[in-house]
């Protein structure tokens, strides 16, 4: 049977834990949620991808303390191009959540998640190999999977699959 | 003086390359240099159709293919919202386990001989050739079995095939004994892995480490059981955790999930129900192949399906499973095509690697090799 509709209404989702605990400390901030699949989504504003992160992995009531994953995906050529994704876990109430921050070709960058949790390290890098997003405040923003000398980001949507001879 | 180990090396399992600043025998400081391995699978995901992505998936995490498929087509039916019949469900359970216990024999052979046990290899490859041969008699392939499909499984398991995996359950925890006899009590074993590569708790957590990286130190998080997926809730199985948190707590969370696979497998082939291997939706999931050639509209769909591929709503979709290493996951995105917008594998090796540095820095250099073992890595994985 095909999927029910996706759910994006604030008010209808305020109750979800995570919703919750993000509108509380600062609504400006969620730009956006989604409910999909029995999967959560918000979109959070750029400049307060961080501090969201730390509010989420601080909360009594369901501590988002795991860090799934960090990727992007690239839009090209809509804009906002790129979203950065984030895949929140927490251990103890076993719930996920999924971050998401748009970024605009202009100027990829988005502060980096590594003070909050060591693990985004790999991660990030992958993400700054694959697709040119910054993440300041990374320790180490080098080409992780490419060669150093590689030019061009290899999965954004621009760039053909079979490479370039 | 810095130190140059891999990518060609015997115990890196794999194309890691570590670079190791070492004062004597000491570690100072080290780093994983990965890439080796890279073949752009993501993006060649963008360019092929559904079902054509399902044999790439394959060879991300070699050592446990059915796994890699699993997390796919479950997540691309996630996607499309198909429901499953319960048969394809017990079998796809029953050849995931056969499938850790498969990966577990490959670290246990590879991981004992980097420490200096010849003998365990040969053992577990023994034991290997048995379950090769049971995927070898289901899929027609030894390895990369591309056996799930989106909707069920590629074809109905052949006649001999449940009593074999029967006798290989009855015989097999035996030969975990085996292996126990010749390791755990062992004082050598103890002296090179107990104490070795300790990570606390909450390291592995900020970390990301899951699976036995992250049971063997305490914490008790296993996909399986929190957030089941495709029927896992109706078997019983114990979830091995040491708190100890060094090779030696890792090690011994593996071995016991070697048993508690097979009692997985077992309760499998005494419950497995009966009825169709896929589902019941015409336009996603092939026709038989005597109806197929017989019927139109089967050749029609068949044909379509084939050529065109199926679309699936836009969407996205996060699915995890519990692979023999960790935490795997695959976030789907799709734009209402027949062809993936976007696929992400979340390797739980990748997490893993970052856990070395942390694991082996202020430790002797016979360590680190102790330390890559335990923590099972895949380069295929971590590199895609």
């Amino acid at each position: 049977m095909p999927p029910a509709p996706a759910i994006t209404d604030l008010e209808k989702l305020r109750n979800h834990p995570a919703v919750a605990r993000l509108v509380g400390w600062n609504a400006a901030a969620v730009t956006g949620v989604k409910f999909d699949r029995e999967e959560m989504t918000i979109y959070v504003d750029r400049d307060h991808i961080r501090e969201a992160c730390v509010v989420l992995k601080q909360d009594l009531a369901c501590p988002f303390n795991f860090l799934s994953d960090v990727t992007c995906v690239d839009w090209h050529p809509a804009e906002p191009r790129f979203e950065v994704i984030y895949h929140l876990l927490s251990i103890p109430e076993k719930e996920r959540v999924r971050l998401k921050v748009r970024l605009n070709s202009a100027s990829p960058v988005v502060e980096s998640l590594t003070s909050v949790w060591p693990g985004a390290n790999y991660f990030e890098r992958e993400v700054f190999d694959l697709f040119g997003v910054r993440f300041t405040g990374h320790p180490y923003l080098r080409r992780l999977l490419m060669p150093e000398d590689w030019e061009g980001h290899p999965l954004r949507k621009d760039y053909p699959v079979e490479g370039y001879r | 003086m810095i130190l140059n180990m891999g990518p060609q090396h015997p115990s890196t399992h794999g194309v890691l390359r570590v670079l190791l600043e070492i004062d004597g025998e000491t570690v100072v400081r080290m780093m994983p240099d990965i890439g080796f391995l890279h073949t752009g699978i993501e993006k060649t995901c963008e360019a092929k159709f559904y079902q054509q992505v399902v044999p790439l998936t394959d060879r991300i995490d070699y050592l446990c293919p059915m796994t890699n498929n699993l997390c796919y087509v479950l997540a691309v039916e996630k996607l499309l919202g198909l429901e499953i019949p319960p048969k394809a469900q017990w079998l796809r359970v029953l050849l995931n386990e056969l499938t850790r216990i498969n990966s577990h024999l490959v670290w246990l052979g590879t991981h004992a001989m980097d420490i200096g046990a010849l003998t365990v290899f040969l053992y577990c490859f023994r034991e290997r050739e048995e379950i090769l041969k049971i995927f070898e008699m289901a899929s027609g392939q030894r390895m990369m079995t591309s056996y799930f499909r989106v909707g069920g499984i590629a074809l109905e398991p052949p006649l001999g095939f449940f009593d074999r995996v029967r006798e290989f359950a009855g015989s097999f925890p035996s030969k975990v004994d085996e292996y126990e006899n010749l390791l755990t009590g062992n004082p050598i074993w103890a002296m090179r892995t107990k104490g070795v590569a300790r990570m606390t708790a909450e390291d592995a957590i900020a970390l990301g480490a899951s699976g036995p990286t992250l049971r063997g130190s305490g914490v008790d998080l296993d996909l399986r059981r929190d957030m089941p997926y495709s029927s896992y809730e109706k078997f019983q199985f114990k979830v091995p955790v040491s708190g100890e948190g060094d090779v030696f707590a890792r090690y011994l969370c593996r071995v016991q999930e070697l048993r508690e696979s097979t009692a997985i497998v077992r309760q499998a082939l005494d419950g497995m129900p009966e009825g169709p291997i896929k589902a019941d939706a015409p336009g996603v999931v092939l026709p038989d192949r005597e109806k197929m050639k017989t019927q139109m509209e089967a050749l029609i769909y068949h044909f379509k399906i084939i050529t065109e591929g199926f679309a699936v709503p836009a969407g996205e979709v996060y699915q995890a499973v519990e692979s023999p290493r960790g935490e795997m996951g695959y976030y789907i995105v799709s734009d209402g095509t027949a062809k993936p917008y976007r696929v992400h594998m979340r390797a739980a090796c990748l997490a893993n690697l970052q856990t070395l540095p942390k694991m082996c820095e202020g430790r002797l250099l016979a360590d680190v090799v102790a330390a890559i073992g335990s923590i099972d890595i895949v380069l295929g994985e971590i590199d895609r």
